[in-house]
């Protein structure tokens, strides 16, 4: 076996590029600016595009233009350029518009704390659009994930013709870790779909059984138009309340409805125990060091570490606490997913073990948290 | 050439507003230079210039406000064969300021309409970035206390290396727009026009005003000459083609057995410019070739050269779930500085942590072991120490072997860099 010492960062630039990634604009920021660094030595020896743009606005809109130019494209920030993004964002969701967005989440609010880590973007990322439609969010727990994630990300935003993001953190993205880039689950790339042959192309219109638009670039043999207003499958405005509504119903339902087809987890379970600790992210490492001590002793405990974050793998969340009388989410933030735990166990004990000061959330809190409740 | 206009969709303008007349001399533009419509994109955003897009047969891209710019740079630096027309409002201009700017320093062959008729007609007559102060507009006073930007003025001290400003009613703008069009690089035309729906309900302008005040301005037709130069794209596709390919990141194989069993954690307290981060690193990497797992997790302050640096490793046969450090088998104290960021960590430790203290550096009082070195006396200098102290924690029985840390060494330098690190870690292993 051999290993390579990576940053998280430089294993997203890497699983991006691995998956296809053609074009990259990004604005620095720490603790982001790395995968800056890494693209702008990886794409254009390949032919590839590596951009700094004037600001993260610009950034994220010549990645939409690339994007409905064909390309694979990226982006990356932290909290202040999500901020800043939203505009783009909700474009890439209203106009289906793939994309991969990473967002290396430092202490907030505002400009908060730029070499601090935290996790306190879950819900902006969800919910950091006008209109309020889900998007796909994977959070990433080691530098492994920060490849293998990336590209499952790209694989994502082609299928589903939507934003992707993930969700890493300084205490991720800037930290190095030994990693055996051979065993890596690199799964096959996919890419967004041209529509069958020999009928008009409308940029908006869904095969039958089918929940996306076939693709066809901007820069084709065939006119293609994109429009960030209220638009019918012809891609121009409507008024069309029933159209409306069916369009909008369906950025939905792509997503929702094939959850289960992306939850990534990983579910530590010991038969006897009663306790679950739920936690995603950085966090999610000092919980599994927990778990390994606890799991010989009188006390064990369970650990479902999720990947995907958004939409809420409920099923997976359902499972693992079929036999949990009490469940600790574990957050480096002021308990934010937490809620989401609640909703769908309204009848089971949920606890909260929340943290937001730069720190670690250390294995021995969890520990207490556990005994102590 | 037949017209690229969409016949399904005329042009819908308010009566007499300067953008119908502009929309057909674009078509007409369009046609002169024989351009079909697959090899066009229109780019717009919102206002009534952003109804550009509807109104043509091309590719189109429309966004959000003051965004135009943006979407038309990711378009053509994916398709440097397209021609890319972006059409923008006064409005635009106002919002869109900095990547206006950008366009113009970055030179990528864009042609960017500005139909500016002075104020926003789409959501009430509001003064805009180009409102003139004695204007009355929808805004109140506010136009009467902010001065009008020139975006010829503007474009032209921000680079662009094409810029005309003309009259909507120019009896050439076709050939202006197909000048503009055809230039080989960012291409600006500042188009004035009536907005009668809003401007000309309480302001006077006509076609004949908008060509008197255009005489009374320093002409703006076309090329200028001190911003003449490379086009970005063909630039960075040139500049590009020269960076050579980066390969996979190294592949370390394990070919020691590491000193001690379990894990261990390591601490360097420093201060920025003691290359304590690459200290940090060549200690992994020589965890790496035992087939440890390691983690490096550093911690520094924003400023170069000034300010505590911190690096905390962790080296483990096992695989490697908290970062964070919970007992040192080891500490370096480097500087002051890394001290005092760190204070409260030597309140827990134990005897069996290895404390390697430069002379003259400060710690708390703690129950480690405390191993003082005097490394300036050895002729090491302070830039050097902490690559030098790898070399203690090298001694027979400590965290990392002799032969692992050489090794480390050899991955991660050559030639005279290595030399030197070499002969330091054996000057140093010699205490």
């Amino acid at each position: 076996m051999s290993l390579t010492l990576l940053e998280g960062n430089e294993a997203v630039a890497r699983g991006a590029v691995a998956a296809g990634c053609r074009f990259f604009a990004g604005y620095p920021i720490t603790p982001a600016t790395t995968i800056l660094n890494a693209m702008l030595s990886l794409l254009p020896p390949l032919g590839g595009v590596c951009l700094q743009g004037e600001d993260e606005i610009a950034s994220i809109g010549a990645c939409l233009g690339a994007s409905m130019a064909g390309l694979k494209v990226m982006t990356a920030t932290s909290g202040p350029g999500i901020s800043l993004y939203s505009e783009q964002i909700s474009f890439a969701i209203g106009s289906e518009i793939p994309i991969v967005i990473v967002d290396v989440q430092r202490l907030g609010p505002s400009t908060g704390s730029a070499t601090r880590g935290a996790d306190g973007d879950i819900n902006f990322l969800r919910w950091g659009n006008s209109g309020g439609m889900p998007v796909i969010v994977l959070a990433p727990v080691n530098v492994a994930d920060c490849f293998t994630l990336t590209f499952q990300a790209f694989n994502l935003a082609e299928k589903f013709r939507c934003p992707v993001f993930i969700a890493s953190n300084k205490e991720i993205a800037m930290t190095r870790e030994s990693i055996d880039m051979d065993a890596l689950q690199i799964p096959d790339r996919v890419t967004r779909t041209a529509p069958p042959g020999g009928q008009n192309f409308l940029p908006f219109q869904v095969r039958k059984g089918r929940g996306v638009p076939d693709f066809l670039p901007i820069g084709g043999e065939v006119p293609v138009r994109q429009t960030s207003s209220t638009h019918g499958i012809n891609g121009y405005i409507t008024t069309d309340h029933n159209e409306i509504a069916g369009i909008i119903k369906r950025l939905k339902t792509k997503i929702h409805s094939a959850v289960d087809q992306f939850s990534f987890h990983e579910s530590h379970t010991v038969k006897k125990a009663e306790t679950l600790i739920i936690a995603y992210g950085i966090s999610a490492r000092a919980a599994k060091a927990v778990f390994n001590v606890q799991k010989t002793t009188k006390h064990p405990v369970s650990l479902l570490v999720l990947k995907t974050i958004w939409p809420v793998p409920e099923a997976v969340i359902r499972r693992a606490t079929r036999d949990i009388k009490r469940v600790i989410v574990v957050e480096m933030n002021l308990g934010q997913y937490v809620h989401e735990i609640e909703r769908i166990l309204p009848d089971k004990p949920v606890e909260l073990l929340a943290q937001m000061d730069g720190r670690l959330i250390t294995p021995q809190a969890i520990k207490e948290k556990i005994i102590n409740g | 050439m037949d017209s690229l206009l969409n016949n399904e969709r005329p042009p819908v303008f308010c009566p007499g507003c300067s953008h119908d007349r502009i929309t057909h001399t674009l078509d007409n533009a369009f046609q002169n230079m024989g351009l079909t419509a697959e090899k066009i994109v229109m780019v717009s955003d919102i206002g009534c210039s952003g109804l550009f897009d509807t109104f043509f047969n091309t590719h189109a891209l429309h966004g959000l406000h003051g965004r135009a710019l943006t979407y038309a740079t990711g378009l053509k630096l994916a398709r440097p064969d397209l021609n890319v027309v972006v059409t923008m409002g006064d409005g635009g201009q106002g919002i869109g300021g900095a990547h206006l700017l950008a366009a113009c320093r970055r030179n990528l062959d864009l042609t960017l309409l500005v139909l500016n008729n002075f104020n926003f007609g789409m959501t009430g007559g509001q003064y805009s970035a180009t409102t003139p102060l004695d204007a009355e507009v929808g805004s109140g006073f506010l136009n009467q206390l902010e001065h009008p930007l020139d975006i010829c003025q503007v474009a032209r001290s921000a680079g662009a290396p094409y810029v005309t400003r003309c009259s909507g009613y120019g009896s050439d703008l076709a050939d202006e727009i197909q000048r503009a069009i055809e230039f080989k690089g960012f291409s600006i035309l500042d188009i004035w026009g009536v907005c009668p729906g809003r401007y000309t309900k309480k302001n006077r302008l006509t076609p004949k005003a908008i060509e008197s005040m255009l005489a009374e301005l320093p002409p703006m037709q076309g090329v200028v000459a001190e911003n003449k130069r490379q086009e970005y794209g063909t630039h960075y596709r040139e500049a590009a083609a020269r960076q050579r390919r980066v390969g996979d990141p190294l592949k370390i194989e394990a070919r020691f057995a590491p000193p001690r069993p379990g894990r261990q954690e390591v601490v360097l307290l420093g201060s920025a410019g003691q290359r304590i981060i690459t200290a940090g690193e060549i200690l992994c990497l020589a965890g790496l070739t035992a087939g440890l797992q390691t983690t490096q997790k550093n911690e520094y302050n924003i400023t170069v050269l000034r300010g505590p640096s911190i690096s905390e490793l962790i080296l483990s046969p096992e695989e490697i779930d908290y970062t964070g450090i919970e007992k040192p088998s080891a500490i370096v104290v480097l500087d002051q500085e890394g001290v005092n960021r760190r204070r409260a960590m030597f309140d827990h430790l134990e005897e069996d942590t290895l404390v390697v203290k430069i002379q003259g550096v400060e710690i708390p009082a703690c129950k480690a072991q405390i191993h003082g070195v005097d490394l300036k006396a050895l002729g090491i200098k302070k830039p050097d120490w902490a690559l030098a102290s790898l070399a203690i924690l090298a001694h027979p029985g400590q965290i990392i072997s002799l032969g692992m840390l050489t090794a480390a060494l050899k991955t991660r330098f050559k030639g005279k860099i290595l030399e030197n690190a070499l002969e330091l870690i054996k000057k140093a292993g010699a205490i």
